[in-house]
């Protein structure tokens, strides 16, 4: 067994030689800045308005539409972090992981509209047990999906309801999200695939 | 690390480090209504007692199932242990059994590393006679970094029946592992032989003396009290119970120094308490006392090694062998 070392920064895994931005970090922003007034319109306002984000990377995303989603209301809103690690489907097949702490707002989830985040969709897999870690904390009254890039190449039947880009790829490209709060910079890049 | 906890020495900083991670959001998990997740969905696991045990048993059991994982209890009244089985065979029975996990505790020190080389499922040790309890060190640093943080360069001092303690022997790896310093103290009669040796190569320091230890120049941040194991004494290891508690307990006013040198001393005791013997009843209730804590930890870091022993890719190696292999 061996387990990430804690005590550095989350982990960057090396950029590959062949990686090419798909996103800049002002294509970022102005990403996050329409799904904000996305959430906000579908919601049609802010109350009741929980976002939850997946770690490692949906958590400062989250943050960020929650600080869009202020500046245009006016008024902050609750942000928390779902961990789904003891709820993958997964776990035999793959390195043991750390489980991270689920930190909800005191208020809990009942009756709220919880916008869960992540950055890539990808399988669906991750967002299936999202959905299982949601329903034994509470029950929402509406649970909505934000993400950053959808590559598509769903196994499960699930969409986002707030895509930031939809990145058509192939199964053996790579693609890898980067934000300055853990990585120290801000882009979207991919990379692999055949023929390239 | 293997796929066997086994002892203390097992655990490299880095796989504490990530167990008490995962600890701590198991301990999450806790305080919510519904306490289970299904991340063991499948798996057995038998805990096999052959001594007695309240909190150890109870926790694991407890942890099997709040994973959802199938558990079992044995032990050794009502098993065929009774009838006369040996250890061997009765391991070797349950494996048979495709279980994924094992959690032994014995009268026998080594008894588990012995049963590790016998059977195919991961073997976790939840007490081998005088050798280790390292499910009980994990949740002991646990509670010590829950409450003063990071262990590094924290003064611990063990108290206690050193000889026949086995919590005091993961305690020494674990803490020593995450940076802190320990000294241990003992009257020379429960001072297992060797013990110079060992603590020159483990880097902790002994003493006989616990109010010149209370006293000296190095702050106590966490005092840890041993229980003072009546049914694995045999002869006289002191006099009278009272002289013991004289020369070694945390009475009131050894608590009260400790307090005035330090107020966020913290006194941590493994259980079952003998109040009035190793602990007065005012330090055992005492607000420095983190002896329920500890309890309660010990659900949440035996769910963490359950997890990252039984959740990863190698833990699949119970199934039988190909059909037609036998």
């Amino acid at each position: 067994m061996t387990c990430p070392d804690l005590s550095a920064p989350a982990p960057s895994p090396p950029t590959p030689d062949d990686a090419r931005d798909v996103m800049s970090a002002g294509d970022i922003s102005r990403a996050l800045r329409r799904i904000g007034h996305e959430i906000l319109e579908r919601n049609k306002g802010s109350d009741d308005l929980v976002l939850l984000g997946i770690p490692t990377r949906g958590v400062p995303l989250a943050h960020r539409l929650a600080a869009v989603i202020a500046s245009v209301e006016g008024r902050e809103i609750e942000v928390g972090e779902l961990d789904i690690t003891l709820y993958r489907d997964d776990l035999r097949h793959n390195p043991m992981r750390v489980a991270y702490r689920t930190r909800i707002p005191d208020k809990g989830i009942d009756g709220q509209v919880v916008v869960l985040v992540d950055d890539v969709l990808y399988s669906g897999r991750t967002i299936r047990a999202a959905l299982d870690a949601l329903s034994e904390l509470g029950r929402p009254r509406a649970v909505r999906l934000a993400v950053l890039v959808d590559r598509g190449h769903r196994d499960l039947p699930i969409r986002a309801d707030h895509v930031g880009k939809n990145l058509p790829t192939s199964r053996d490209e790579r693609v890898d999200v980067r934000v300055s709060e853990i990585d120290g910079v801000d882009a979207v890049r991919i990379s692999g695939g055949a023929g390239r | 690390m293997s796929r066997h906890l086994i002892s203390s020495a097992d655990l490299s900083r880095t796989d504490i480090e990530g167990i008490l991670a995962t600890a701590e959001s198991m301990h999450d998990l806790q305080r919510r209504d519904v306490k289970k997740v299904p991340t063991l969905r499948g798996r057995t696991i038998v805990n096999f007692f052959f001594e007695d045990s309240t909190r150890t048993r109870s926790s694991f059991e407890i942890a099997g199932k709040w994973l959802s994982a199938d558990t079992i209890n044995l032990s050794a009244k009502g098993s065929s242990t009774s009838k006369g089985e040996s250890l061997r065979d009765t391991a070797m029975t349950v494996s048979a059994m495709a279980v994924d996990a094992l959690v032994i505790r014995h009268g026998a020190s080594g008894a588990c590393r012995q049963v590790s080389q016998w059977v195919r499922c991961s073997v976790i040790n939840a007490g081998d006679g005088m050798h280790e309890h390292p499910t009980q060190a994990l949740l002991d640093a646990y509670t010590l970094r829950t409450r003063i943080g990071e262990l590094d360069g924290k003064h611990v001092v063990i108290v206690g029946d050193l000889t026949h303690s086995r919590v005091f022997r993961s305690n020494v790896i674990t803490l020593a592992a995450l940076g802190a310093r320990v000294t241990v103290v003992a009257p020379p009669t429960l001072m297992p032989s060797g013990i110079d040796a060992w603590s020159e190569t483990d880097g902790f320091e002994t003493s006989w003396d616990l109010d010149t230890v209370l006293a000296g120049g190095d702050p106590v941040d966490a005092v840890m009290m041993l229980r003072v194991q009546r049914e694995r004494m045999s002869g006289g290891y002191f006099p009278t119970a009272r002289e013991y508690t004289v020369g070694y307990g945390l009475t009131r006013d050894r608590l009260d120094r400790l307090v005035a040198r330090n107020a966020d001393v913290l006194v941590l005791h493994p259980g079952p308490m003998n109040r009035g013997l190793e602990i007065a009843a005012d330090a055992a209730d005492a607000p420095q006392s983190v002896v329920l804590e500890q309890v309660s930890a010990g659900v949440a870091v035996r769910m963490a090694v359950l997890y990252h022993l039984l959740a990863g890719e190698d833990a699949g190696s119970t199934r039988p062998a190909a059909p037609g292999a036998a």
